[in-house]
């Protein structure tokens, strides 16, 4: 296929890892869908059917020394950091031998010392403070590590999304966040949630780099992870990047999203991940049909062992909820330092106090000249999708949607001028002397989203949009000014 | 042995902590450069060093989220709240994010939220708050309200050095009111551990932070009535010391509790449950409360001295107490 370069970087090998992640994450909640019919999952079960390329191409681009802290959605992430689907499954049946021993389920769990995972909390949002701070530690202690976490379109209206972003960008923290837009927030439409159609956009506002992939090829989300990951490794980071996803089931189990138009699902089924790379690995004779049913194998394998291991599993003794909730020894914390101490040690920590006011804050017309060290802003690399109207109903898969994923990084011409923003910002370089002489152009172009303008106004015709009052009133109003027209 | 006002034994403890341990970092609003609204903070910049003394943005939730997120690859980092009322701003990455950490995936969060409180200076009703029961009803946490200037440098170093996330409550009141010779160098008091203040036999006077000097001069004045009153300084909230409380109430019989957060639900309520539970057939007496109302602390200082307990009023409810 013609997008084959998106994953000229990987080997045949990775290749198959990426499909064995993708495919043990989707087997793993296929079987445990199926313990929580049986009443084995005492609580709740979050699907990520669909959005496994997102989760799995993303955390690829990471090393054993990076962080991430995943959502409930991310399964996928976690195998790819090593953690055993055992704990996935013991968790979810809150076993004893489970990450938290029974105290929490699904993949509020964590491990500091070998994957590096931060457990996330069922607020949104709060991850990516925690993930700026473990970025900021991480860089502190030497250690050349990149934070990466995630986020829903629903997440990225908190208080705390914007806290975080805002405190990585003005520490230059080496954090990727991956906004994972999957259309819904629980049963509300993103259109409703945010008015404007890239959320990635958002990262202009934090003069970060913003960048947009197709969350349904792995190979996309891979190269645009991996993108960010080596940015924020050379300490250009934070990184905000978007993919594009959707939510194939409900919010839970419980949820039978009976609010999704059902066309729109028809046309994210056309784009699963899985089937897709399935498609390109043998287009692409990346493997043969027993290959395939060799890693086929060895997952469902896999899985009865770590599914039987959990099954045999005793639940925690009920005296087990009264202790832990302080550290009293039970933890040595100890800083792993990959660099001098005496660094930030008096008196080589020792400075000089005083702020430093670039160009007095004046405004941007006149503000010297770019430095020539500034980046130059750079060319998209990373495809979007093919863009569709601002509030398509119901895209035709056969005529709207393209038959083969979306353009290659490789083809930048082919990426639509909307898609991406890419505005590193320069590097700050306090200095004390006052404007020098007007540059024709700040830096950084802060150019108003060039799609906002021309793309409709919020409207939401999924579904229910015609019952939406304001709606009803718009159209009303629409009409009786028609009418007024032909009347003159 | 130098006399120090508490709001220096308070920037020793950072200083000292430091020096000793290059993993303790602070982060805050304005603590840098200005040196905290407080200036409790400095010369800390021009000694450690940017990386080691982080000037944020206004964001108290992305504050305690990083510190939380450094103190899990193991530095100790002091974020400083600058007016502890903020806390609020951030109270879910407190109560559900860092609290919870251990408790839930074995995730220890050596990190400490310190900041100033309480009232007394007309600071109104969003710079005089004493939010510390929202976090003593938090399990996971430890709740610190010092009274001294040797109590808040030995605590604030214990706090630093604890494996558990620590809300360190600074009363502002008494940041340059109260001072004392404290030794130099390095000594730690331990969290959890109240203290008598002052011993006595007739009624037990449990109190913290500002109030603890109240109570001081309100055992002053009755023991010119003949009345002995024992004043406990709880100094730690969370965990509480029941055992120092129980045996002196078994001692005095009586029990006054006297705090300046507001009355509903504050630690006086928790205290009466420990007594009752623990030392109910040796009360002489009803227990007694003295505490702020169930307001806002006001601004205006007539207002304002009314919310606020002080010795005339302790002194009077304890005097209806030894009348039993």
């Amino acid at each position: 296929m013609s997008q084959a370069p998106t994953g000229k970087h990987l080997t045949r090998e990775q290749h198959l890892d990426l499909y064995y992640y993708m495919q043990l994450n989707r087997k793993l909640e296929e079987r445990m869908m199926r313990l929580f019919r049986q009443n084995q999952i005492v609580g709740g079960l979050y699907s990520s059917l669909g959005q496994e390329a997102v989760s799995v191409g993303s955390a690829y681009a990471l090393e054993p020394r990076d962080w991430l802290a995943p959502l409930i959605r991310n399964i996928g992430a976690l195998l790819v950091k090593g953690i055993q689907p055992r704990d996935i499954f013991t968790q979810h049946m809150a076993k004893f031998t489970s990450p938290t021993q029974g105290k929490d389920g699904t993949s509020h769990f964590g491990d500091l010392k070998k994957c590096h995972v931060v457990s996330p909390i069922s607020m949104l949002g709060d991850l990516i403070p925690v993930m700026t701070g473990v970025a900021m530690a991480g860089r502190y202690l030497g250690q050349k590590i990149v934070a990466m976490t995630w986020i829903g379109d629903g997440g990225s209206s908190t208080g705390a999304f914007h806290e975080g972003m805002n405190l990585a960008a003005s520490q230059s923290a080496p954090v990727v966040v991956v906004l994972e837009n999957n259309q819904w927030a629980y049963s509300t439409p993103v259109a409703r949630q945010v008015p404007m159609r890239d959320l990635s956009k958002r990262a202009l506002a934090y003069g970060i780099r913003g960048m947009i992939a197709d969350g349904n090829d792995v190979l996309a989300v891979y190269q645009a992870s991996k993108e960010a990951v080596d940015e924020c490794r050379a300490g250009r980071g934070p990184v905000l990047l978007e993919v594009k996803t959707m939510r194939m089931k409900g919010h839970a189990q419980h949820d039978a999203a009976e609010y999704v138009p059902r066309a729109m699902l028809d046309y994210w089924k056309a784009k699963d991940p899985i089937v897709r790379f399935e498609k390109y690995l043998t287009e692409n004779n990346l493997w043969d049909a027993n290959q395939k049913s060799e890693i086929d194998a060895r997952i469902e394998r896999e899985l009865d062992a770590e599914q039987k291991f959990a099954e045999e599993s005793p639940m925690p003794p009920p005296e087990l909820a009264a202790e832990g909730v302080y550290c009293e020894g039970c933890h040595t914390i100890e800083a792993d330092w990959q660099r001098d101490k005496a660094e930030v040690t008096p008196p080589a920590s020792s400075i000089e106090p005083v702020w430093e006011v670039r160009d007095f804050g004046a405004v941007a017309a006149s503000a010297p000249a770019p430095k020539p060290s500034s980046p130059p802003v750079r060319q998209p690399t990373v495809a979007a999708p093919p863009r569709q109207p601002a509030a398509v109903v119901s895209p035709s898969p056969t005529a709207s949607q393209p038959a083969v994923p979306a353009p290659a990084a490789s083809q930048p011409a082919a990426a639509p001028a909307s898609s991406q923003q890419h505005h590193p910002k320069a590097p700050h370089k306090p200095s004390g002397k006052p404007p020098a002489k007007p540059a024709p152009k700040p830096a950084v172009p802060v150019q108003p989203a060039p799609d906002a303008a021309g793309e409709t106004p919020l409207r939401v015709p999924f579904g229910r949009g015609p019952k939406d009052k304001a709606f009803r009133e718009q159209q009303a109003a629409e009409a009786r000014e028609k009418k007024r027209g032909r009347r003159r | 042995m130098p006399e120090v006002t508490m709001l220096e034994a308070i920037r020793q403890a950072l200083f000292e902590e430091m020096e000793r341990d290059p993993s303790v970092v602070t982060l805050g609003e304005d603590i840098g450069v200005y040196g905290g609204a407080f200036k409790v903070t400095e010369g800390l910049l021009a000694k450690f060093g940017r990386e080691r003394v982080i000037d944020t943005p206004i964001s108290e939730t992305a504050i305690v989220g990083a510190a939380c997120g450094m103190s899990y690859l193991g530095l100790r980092p002091v974020a400083e709240m600058q007016f502890i009322d903020f806390i609020a701003c951030c109270f879910n990455q407190v109560t559900n994010f860092v609290a919870k950490s251990h408790y839930l995936w074995g995730a220890p969060a050596p990190m400490v939220i310190r900041g100033p409180a309480g009232g007394g200076v007309h600071g109104g009703p969003f710079h005089s708050a004493n939010p510390e029961m929202y976090f003593v009803h938090t399990p996971g946490l430890k709740v610190v309200y010092p009274s001294t200037a040797y109590d808040a440098k030995g605590l604030l170093k214990s706090a630093i050095r604890d494996n558990n996330p620590v809300l360190f409550f600074e009363h502002k009141f008494l940041y340059r009111r109260v001072k004392e010779e404290i030794p130099e160098g390095d000594y730690a008091v331990p969290i959890g551990q109240a203290v008598v203040r002052r011993e006595g036999h007739d009624l037990t006077i449990v109190s913290y932070a500002a109030m603890m000097h109240a109570s001081l001069e309100a055992a002053a004045l009755l023991a010119k009535e003949g009345i002995e009153a024992e004043v406990i300084d709880l100094r730690t909230l969370l965990p509480l010391d029941r055992e120092t409380i129980l045996s002196s109430v078994k001692r005095t019989n009586r029990l006054l509790v006297v705090h300046e957060d507001t009355r509903t639900a504050g630690i006086a309520g928790e205290i009466a449950a420990v007594v009752f539970e623990g030392a109910f057939q040796d009360l002489d007496a009803p227990f007694a409360r003295v505490t702020g109302l169930d307001t806002p602390v006001p601004y205006s200082p007539p207002l304002e001295d009314f919310f606020l307990p002080n010795a005339e009023k302790v002194a009077a409810a304890a005097r209806e107490l030894a009348k039993y």
